[in-house]
């Protein structure tokens, strides 16, 4: 049994911002930083003197590997005028940020600091795509790697032990994928914003420009099951089931309770909060769940006093098709071995009664890793506030909502819970 | 009695004898594949080691199409993927290891459950001998 934990004091959010996401050759790490810090600051409803900022929490996963510079927490803090102040950079793999976010947190609740920035970063599009793969699964277990398992087979033999335990299938996973791409072109951000429909009318178009026999599918899953559309990564993993490579930034401004509403009549408060550990395939007692985002969701859930029930909506991170579906189960939404169902009649899309991954997902919003974390939490932000224009969950009184971030094969797992008051 | 520390250099050394070795705690009996200095249940570092059988059934897998620059060096590649898996042994323990002996053009042809073998995939990395885990269908 965990222990019930709380918060010396209340911690709020009163501003956040992201960069856009997708491959950018003319932006580096700066440049989309302080894309998301402008855009922090701009949020901030009765403004902010960045100089009140006392320190800042910054995840980078691997910076180091690809493009071969570390040591991020005071480049970033002299980029927006924070040194000498303290930086600490985090590193949970693709749970970097939201590692950030709870550095973040803790720093305030201990009644050290006032206000805190929180922040994540990620340049990935200058190496090859297979450099990008060998840099990526420097976050596996070693005994992984070493016999060749990449991230996309992982989660693909995760898939497979799924499949054979409960009867799902590929068809199950494309729904994830479909949906996913029917949110991301509401997003603005988002490095894929168009939907599936939309891509298979763009092939048959170049195809016809080209002067090639137009390719011809009846439906959705017909296009997604066309191996020269969707070709195998890591079966039973194919393009479309894994989050692409981004460049990208996210950032947050974090408050003493009592003090929020100085900056904004309409902060967040930080309500749940819970991060676990994991062991890899080798040690999992079951290959079909993360015992470390049950731990996670457990914590945040004991915090909060909430239950499953009464999260409203959620980012989760679904760095492939399957790892949402485990997810969606491991976080209570769903009965173990029921998500596939759910899915299928349409239960975590936009307008259903459990909202998954709006932003579209890591899917087609984009995964440059060290920024995912918080860029989740920035649309549980923008959603909470009611300022999703298109992608607004169209639900009444919209109060609680979540964030659900996984880095390597499930190493390191978080669960986030914001309230609006 | 076999003295070696139980670490994973052990481990890659026994490897490449053709030995799958594991530890087993001698006070509380729990195995550990690879093998763990300590017990993660009740703590003893009294540990001994173990040979497995190598046999089990596969628990997962993958065939994989975009692999790492070791592997590609192999000549893996999206017209020749390879196929890693999670292997359930018979002594109740799991192992990550490559699956030879399988069409990984036809991934569908593979079955979680398939009674499997263990295999020694021996390399030689710039002059130093080294062993990859695999296992093959019985």
């Amino acid at each position: 049994m965990q222990k019930k934990r709380k918060l010396g004091r209340g911690v709020a959010l009163v501003g956040a911002g992201m960069s856009k996401f997708g491959m950018f050759r003319d932006k580096d790490s700066k440049d989309l930083f302080a894309e998301a810090f402008k855009e922090m600051l701009d949020s901030v409803d009765k403004g902010l003197d960045p100089r009140d900022i006392d320190a800042m929490y910054l995840g980078n996963f691997s910076n180091d590997f690809f493009i071969h510079q570390s040591h991020w927490g005071p480049l970033m803090s002299d980029l927006v005028g924070m040194a000498p102040k303290p930086a600490t950079r985090t590193e949970g793999a693709c749970a970097s940020s939201a590692l950030a976010f709870r550095e973040g947190v803790f720093a305030i609740a201990s009644g050290f600091y006032d206000m805190v920035l929180v922040g994540g970063v990620e340049e990935m599009s200058k190496r090859t795509t297979e450099e990008v793969a060998e840099g990526l699964a420097l976050a596996t277990v070693p005994y992984e790697g070493r016999v060749g398992f990449t991230f996309p087979g992982v989660f693909g033999a995760l898939a497979t032990a799924y499949f054979s335990k409960y009867g799902a299938g590929r068809e199950h996973l494309m729904n994830i994928t479909i949906k996913s791409h029917s949110n991301a072109p509401l997003n603005p951000k988002a490095q894929f914003p168009f939907s599936i429909a939309d891509m298979m009318k763009a092939k048959q178009k170049r195809a016809e420009k080209k002067g090639q026999p137009i390719p011809e599918w009846e439906d959705e899953k017909a296009f997604l099951s066309d191996p020269r559309a969707n070709p195998p990564v890591a079966w039973p993993m194919h393009l479309y089931d894994c989050c692409p490579i981004s460049d990208g930034a996210s950032c947050m401004v974090l408050v003493a309770e009592e003090t929020a509403k100085q900056f904004t009549d309409d902060p967040l408060y930080v309500i749940g909060l819970g991060q676990g550990s994991g062991r890899g395939l080798h040690a999992c007692d079951d290959l079909t769940y993360f015992e470390a985002t049950r731990y996670a969701a457990q914590e945040a859930y004991g915090m909060s006093g909430l239950t499953p029930k009464d999260i409203q909506f959620s980012e989760v991170h679904d760095c492939f098709s399957i790892a949402e579906m485990i997810h969606i189960e491991d976080l209570g939404f769903f009965k173990a071995g029921e998500g596939f169902k759910a899915v299928a009649d349409g239960a975590t899309r936009l307008d259903g009664p459990m909202p998954v991954n709006t932003s579209g997902g890591l899917k087609c919003k984009g995964h440059p890793v060290g920024a995912t974390g918080i860029s989740q939490l920035y649309e549980v932000w923008t959603q909470l506030r009611g300022k999703a224009g298109e992608r607004q969950v169209p639900k009444k009184d919209l109060r609680i909502g979540a964030a659900h971030n996984l880095g390597g094969t499930g190493g390191t797992c978080t669960f986030t819970i914001l309230e609006r008051r | 009695m076999e003295q070696r520390p139980f670490s994973d250099i052990s481990y890659e050394q026994f490897l490449n004898e053709e030995k799958l070795m594991g530890s087993r705690c001698k006070a509380c009996n729990a195995l550990f594949v690879p093998p763990r200095p300590i017990c993660i249940h009740c703590y003893s570092s009294d540990m001994e080691w173990v040979e497995l059988k190598g046999e089990g059934k596969l628990g997962a897998f993958t065939c994989i199409s975009v692999g790492p620059p070791f592997m590609i060096a192999e000549g893996f590649n999206r017209k020749n993927p390879y196929c890693s898996g999670v292997v359930d042994l018979e002594e109740g323990a799991r192992v990550d290891a490559r699956i030879e002996g399988v069409d990984t053009l036809k991934p569908e042809t593979i079955q979680v459950g398939m009674p499997l073998k263990v295999k020694y995939l021996h390399r030689d990395e710039e002059g130093i001998p080294k062993t990859y885990l695999a296992f093959e269908p019985k």
